[in-house]
């Protein structure tokens, strides 16, 4: 049976007679989506190859190096002010920031779909029950929420992922459920009950298949603002500890020596700026592609 | 609107709740005994078995709750463990550093994010279009706390220009003036999200006003631009960039840590960051109520403004 895809709003659908050409129609007319797919691209490989490259260890302190600037011998981007080789951190520093905003992505996406998708296809008490809870939870902003737990579990980068993970559920179950509940009323839904499928296989088979383009829009939207908020949540002390390389512990080392050494705190801030630049360019570049109504 | 006033005014007790219960038990959850936290590590068996009697420690959660709910209804939020003086005092002078801070952002953001999403919307895909887009995308995607760095090392350390941390300067007498010039670095830091949200907002709903029917009814009888676009189309936007005006506020609240960590802006997330570094709970727990509350009650003005300024809302 032929289902109609749904994007976020309403059921439309979203794939068309020729959607290779639609897209790359679309590439056409906005040539800063794909700069923002190199840039994502280069960023991500930067921090996976970052075993692979030769540059000195981001741990490895050299006390009469200290605070090296740029284009010093040995030091591209200079040292920090315990002589550590800031292009070095930066690089591990990517896969650091990177994992943990993807994680977090990643983990608020699937809690928040699986309570959106069972509060809108059970319905009834279910749905009233998870929906009062996120509207409680939404009580919180969301920063506050994320410290909030960071502050009952204590300062680390796994808490503070876990913090902005859970902080950012609700947004996500009421996205999948807005999703859902467009959909349940639908034919197909029908005759697969009919035919006897099970739940989770009407979920998984007949559901799931056409969220999917509402939960890329999503998350390619949100990502950028969860690498942010765990940097964020590193830069105040309450993520990454020491002497562990991320983009927002280093910021956080940069603003102590800000007024002598202001190039410590500049590569971190370029490389989260031009991260997360480039994730809301293909966010919003996806989101045309995907939404006929942004288009 | 007066029932539909009731219906949110219930809702929001309930949320409020909510969010009490929710405070307490996140930071019940915590390891470690808050007697201990309290006493510190020298504490006899004794001390500590006393102490938490006195703070009900001992009864059950649900009891500690209702017992926690009714200290907090009376204002009573307990002592700071490290500052030694009632949270509710030390949290309430923080949180009007932040408000400060707050309304200086909004200030800064709201006449220039509508102009820009205006002046954006007139004519789409031309020059002032494409550089409210860059502006609006840029806005959303600089993390604040490195902007706020960039902003101390260009107007504070290079041109001499402006203070790059505090509310007043040391030496003054807390003036105005003195209060103003160390609120601008900070304001525009944390005003640059909401003006890239206000100008996308306003430029949205200004395209879409912009073709509505009554737009070229007022054309068709000849009104100049000027008055098509302020008093016809404009006014239709407002309720829209209202709506995110109040949402936005809420979130800078929030969202003023980062900038008040840079700043070293003694508001009430600079606390809150202090105070969970220092395992200082009484004072987490206060100032997390605190914002959280508030954040609540501007959702509610805002509803309750949206309510006001679109009949559809109530009636609906």
């Amino acid at each position: 049976m032929e289902e109609s895809p749904v994007v976020l709003g309403g059921p439309v659908s979203v794939v068309s007679a020729r959607p290779v050409a639609r897209v790359l129609a679309h590439l056409r007319r906005h040539p800063t989506v794909p700069c923002g797919v190199v840039i994502v691209v280069a960023i991500a490989s930067l921090g996976m190859l970052a075993p692979l490259l030769p540059i000195a260890p981001p741990d490895l302190p050299r006390f009469s190096h200290r605070l090296a600037p740029p284009l010093s011998a040995g030091y591209l981007l200079g040292s920090d002010q315990l002589g550590r080789d800031i292009l070095s951190r930066l690089i591990w520093g990517t896969r650091t920031s990177l994992a943990a905003g993807v994680s977090a992505a990643l983990l608020a996406l699937t809690v928040g779909s699986a309570l959106g998708i069972s509060a809108a296809y059970y319905g009834g008490r279910l749905d009233h029950f998870f929906m009062r809870a996120i509207d409680i939870l939404m009580g919180f902003p969301e920063i506050l929420l994320a410290i909030a737990i960071v502050a009952a579990l204590g300062p680390g980068l796994t808490h503070a992922m876990l913090g902005v993970a859970l902080a950012n559920v609700p947004f996500y179950a009421r996205g999948m459920r807005g999703a859902v509940l467009l959909l349940r009323a639908n034919e197909f839904v029908e005759s697969a009950r009919a035919a006897g499928a099970t739940d989770l296989r009407i979920i998984a088979r007949h559901l799931m298949p056409n969220i999917v383009a509402p939960m890329v829009v999503f998350v390619s939207l949100n990502i950028g603002w969860m690498i942010t908020e765990t940097a964020g949540l590193s830069f105040i002390g309450l993520g990454a500890q020491p002497p562990t390389p991320d983009w927002g512990t280093m910021l956080a080392d940069g603003r102590t020596v800000i007024t002598v050494a202001p190039h410590v705190a500049t590569g971190p801030g370029v490389m989260i700026f031009l991260a997360v630049l480039a994730l809301n360019v293909l966010g919003e570049g996806l989101r045309e592609v995907l939404d006929p109504r942004a288009r | 609107m007066s029932r539909y006033i009731a219906q949110r005014l219930t809702w929001v007790a309930v949320v409020l709740w909510g969010v009490s219960a929710l405070t307490f038990v996140i930071l019940r959850l915590t390891p470690g005994d808050p007697a201990q936290i309290l006493l510190g590590p020298v504490a006899t068996a004794q001390d500590l078995a006393r102490l938490r009697g006195e703070l009900g420690l001992d009864k059950p959660l649900l009891v500690q709750y209702a017992l926690w709910l009714a200290h907090v209804v009376r204002g009573d939020l307990g002592r700071s463990i490290t500052l030694h003086r009632p949270v509710l005092e030390e949290v309430l002078r923080r949180f009007a550093a932040t408000l400060v801070l707050t309304a200086g952002a909004v200030v800064l953001a709201f006449g220039p994010g509508i102009a820009l999403g205006v002046v954006a919307a007139r004519r789409p895909g031309r020059t002032a279009d494409r550089l409210s887009t860059v502006v609006t995308i840029a806005g959303v995607s600089i993390p604040s706390f490195w902007l706020g760095m960039l902003l101390i090392i260009l107007f504070s350390l290079r041109l001499g220009w402006l203070p790059g941390t505090g509310m007043y300067s040391p030496v003054g007498q807390g003036t105005i003036p003195d209060l103003l010039v160390h609120l601008v670095l900070p304001a525009v830091t944390l005003g640059v999200l909401p003006l890239a949200v206000i100008a996308r907002v306003a430029r949205t709903g200004m395209i879409e006003a912009l073709r509505e029917n009554y737009v070229t009814t007022a054309r068709a009888k000849g009104l100049d631009e000027i008055a098509v676009t302020v008093r016809h189309a404009f006014r239709n936007t407002l309720v829209g960039i209202v709506t995110v005006l109040g949402l936005e506020m809420g979130f800078l609240l929030a969202g003023a840590v980062y900038v008040e960590t840079v700043f070293s802006w003694p508001g009430v997330g600079l606390m809150l960051v202090n105070a969970i570094l220092t395992r200082d709970f009484p004072l987490v727990q206060g100032a997390i109520l605190l914002v959280a509350t508030t954040y609540v009650l501007i959702n509610l003005l805002t509803d309750l403004l949206y309510a006001y300024l679109d009949p559809r809302i109530r009636f609906g």
